[in-house]
């Protein structure tokens, strides 16, 4: 399940066009097999397609499988740091993974891109200089949802998330924004795949709305069966149960949902329009939110390599946090503890032709910093 | 909590405990007769799924879908119990697990490799979508509604299968005595190639009913797995009867503890700190029960040997 990529994809011309610095050696550990290779196959597809759009050949990819274990991801870090003597790693998708591996990589001078983990542990006291996240804070997309409750005038939300960290960040981050009352608070089990109690629940409740955050195959499932159910709530969630990954798989039963998400395909910026249409070009799918933080992970990079060798630690943490480099959200800039700090959009589930996809109805959060940058010294 | 509220979770809790049933009868006649420890049981429930999804995606019919899940997991059954299973039954139980385990990723980067990565859809048929009123005002979903009817048929269609016809006998007398059947002229490997087959069907069924109200993904097998072999040591391995009953305690166990135990401990301390703890409580309800069984009864609810 090794993949070994050296890219060598760039023309002569565009070398002597940039500045010839140091080779880059990038170790991407990312969930390629099992329940959730989807969204790994994402990041990787998304980075590797901007690496190959830059021409550079001084870029060295080493791809590994975490297989979304914590001890398999932790083993990869340390042979790519010891080893293959890696100068950045990324690719992590999972709160904790990037848990096991982060603190210790940063601790051993390399620098860590997430493009997609962001737990508040490592937003706050656990910061790094050397740790950045081009994605968001795990609160950041409950935040919003909160905050478009609040639009759409529901006062009396039903909220459900799994009993693990990234479930707890989820329901806190839902709550700080949203200023109505709980017309119930469920901790669910991790992987778990039948909701029928929770739905039922949620029936003999008053709540005039739900806001739930099942990643992957659980918010299929509850999806699938809160529409069979009869109940007909208005429903919000973060974009994760309404990727472009899944929307295909739970079919009908999402069209009108609103998600909110600091991406979408139909964002008009020309950096946007172009990763679109490149990625269905190459891979011949629509491209994720997962697909577009990998893409701007590796472009952040390759900004930062134009500018700065990566020995030059310094020089380069300094080129990284500029990040002047085209994101395909259009603005992005990073906060004091290496966060983004962006627009958080809301997102309605529609139908085009037979496929299920998302577009923009409006913006929940402008320029908006997490709740943990105060807590961050370097 | 309201009455009504409750008797929908009790159903909700009996529709989880046949579909449960429905995968743990084929493991518990396979080690029942065979003695064989089968950790790949999830990947036939995986395979039906996926089986399921993709000719309901080409016919729409959701009827045809059933039959190919059935047909899918009962070759692949077959096939394994000729190509794999056949070398392991004079192993030890060691390598049993071995290669079944090592079944479960074959089968699975199979099946990624087949379909790849992204789940598939598979949704229930018309005719049984949207709620259904029930007597006293209770709204149930009809498809769960079938699928508590299937399970039951499938209970009564395998007590039957054992208890009145000449292939029961052989199984019944495979499960007690194997090398006494042999010798009495039945052919064996047969016997246990069709056996691992109807186990492997029922998985296969199990895998497409719950595949289109849950989603159908690669590895959807395991998290099952290990419920059914919570439900074959309650109920006693080799039991098809146990196994029906440990199901549905199973089942109505799950499913009324995560319900009820925040609502209890919400008595006693603050609602946020009465869910975690709660829910964390309700997920290990069944393994106290499997416990406490044991504790009881060591050979399972029905078991016939320790």
């Amino acid at each position: 399940m090794t993949i070994r990529t050296l890219i060598t994809a760039g023309t002569l011309a565009a070398l002597s066009a940039t500045t010839a610095l140091a080779d880059v050696k990038v170790g991407m550990i990312t969930t390629l097999s099992g329940g959730g290779a989807g969204l790994g196959i994402d990041v990787r597809d998304g980075f590797m397609l901007a690496v190959e759009q830059s021409g550079r050949d001084d870029i060295e990819v080493i791809i590994e499988d975490d297989q979304r274990k914590p001890d398999v991801a932790v083993q990869l870090a340390d042979r790519m740091i010891q080893s293959e003597q890696v100068d950045i790693l990324t690719g992590i998708v999972w709160s904790n993974l990037a848990m096991a591996v982060v603190p210790s990589a940063v601790a051993q001078g390399k620098f860590y891109l997430s493009p997609n983990a962001g737990p508040s542990a490592l937003a706050g006291r656990g910061c790094d200089p050397n740790y950045f996240n081009i994605a968001w804070q795990n609160d950041n997309l409950h935040e919003a949802a909160g905050a478009y409750a609040n639009d759409a005038g529901y006062t009396n939300s039903f909220i459900l998330a799994p009993n693990y960290p990234a479930g707890q960040d989820a329901l806190m981050g839902y709550k700080r924004m949203y200023d109505g009352e709980l017309g119930g608070e469920i901790y669910t089990q991790l992987g778990q795949t039948d909701y029928a109690a929770e739905i039922a629940q949620i029936r003999a409740s008053d709540a005039d709305s739900v806001f739930f955050f099942l990643p992957g195959g659980m918010g299929i499932s509850f999806l699938k069966q809160y529409a069979d159910s009869g109940v007909d709530l208005p429903v919000v969630g973060p974009a994760f149960s309404f990727d472009q990954g899944i929307l295909q798989a739970v079919g009908a039963a999402a069209l009108g949902v609103h998600n909110t998400s600091q991406w979408s395909k139909d964002l008009d910026n020309p950096t946007n329009i172009a990763f679109v249409e490149s990625f269905q070009a190459e891979f011949g799918r629509l491209p994720s939110l997962y697909a577009s933080q990998g893409f701007d992970t590796a472009n952040l990079m390759i900004s930062a390599m134009e500018v700065a060798d990566v020995d030059d630690q310094d020089a380069f943490r300094a080129a990284l946090e500029a990040a002047d480099f085209d994101s395909t959200r259009g603005d992005f800039a990073f906060g004091p503890n290496h966060h983004p700090v962006q627009d958080i959009h809301v997102r309605k589930v529609v139908q085009e032709g037979d496929v299920f996809t998302n577009v923009i109805v409006a913006t929940a959060l402008t320029d908006h910093a997490d709740a943990y940058a105060a807590e961050c010294q370097f | 909590m309201s009455m009504i509220l409750l008797i929908e979770q009790v159903l909700n809790g009996l529709q989880f405990g046949v579909m449960l049933f429905v995968m743990a009868a084929g493991l518990t006649l396979v080690f029942g007769v065979m003695g064989l420890i089968n950790l790949a049981h999830g990947s036939l429930y995986m395979i039906g799924a996926f089986a399921a999804a993709t000719v309901a995606g080409m016919t729409g019919s959701f009827l045809l879908a059933l039959a190919a899940s059935l047909a899918a997991a009962a070759a692949a059954g077959a096939i394994v119990e000729v190509v794999v299973i056949r070398r392991l039954y004079a192993r030890d139980h060691l390598d049993q697990v071995l290669a079944t385990f090592a079944l479960i990723l074959i089968f699975s980067e199979g099946t990624r490799w087949l379909f790849g990565s992204f789940p598939l859809f598979l949704d229930v048929p018309d005719w049984l979508r949207g709620p259904v009123s029930l007597p006293g005002g209770i709204l149930y979903p009809a498809y769960r509604l079938a699928i508590i009817g299937v399970g039951l048929a499938v209970a009564l269609g395998l007590w039957a299968l054992i208890a009145r016809t000449r292939l029961g006998i052989r199984i019944r007398a495979g499960e007690s005595d194997r090398e006494m059947i042999a010798a009495l002229g039945v052919d064996i490997s047969k016997l246990y190639t069709l056996v691992f087959a109807l186990g492997a069907a029922l998985a296969g069924l199990a895998g497409a009913l719950v595949g289109a109200i849950q989603s159908v993904q690669v590895g959807m097998g395991e998290p099952v797995m290990i419920l059914a072999f919570v439900v074959i040591v309650i109920g006693g391995i080799g039991s098809i009867k146990g196994a029906l009953v440990a199901s549905l305690l199973v089942g109505v166990t799950d499913t009324l503890g995560g319900v009820l135990l925040p609502v209890a401990f919400a008595q006693i301390m603050q609602p946020s700190n009465a869910m975690l703890v709660g829910s964390a409580l309700a997920s290990m309800l069944i393994y106290i029960l499997m416990a406490v069984v044991l504790v009881v009864r060591p050979s399972g609810l029905y078991g016939a040997r320790a």
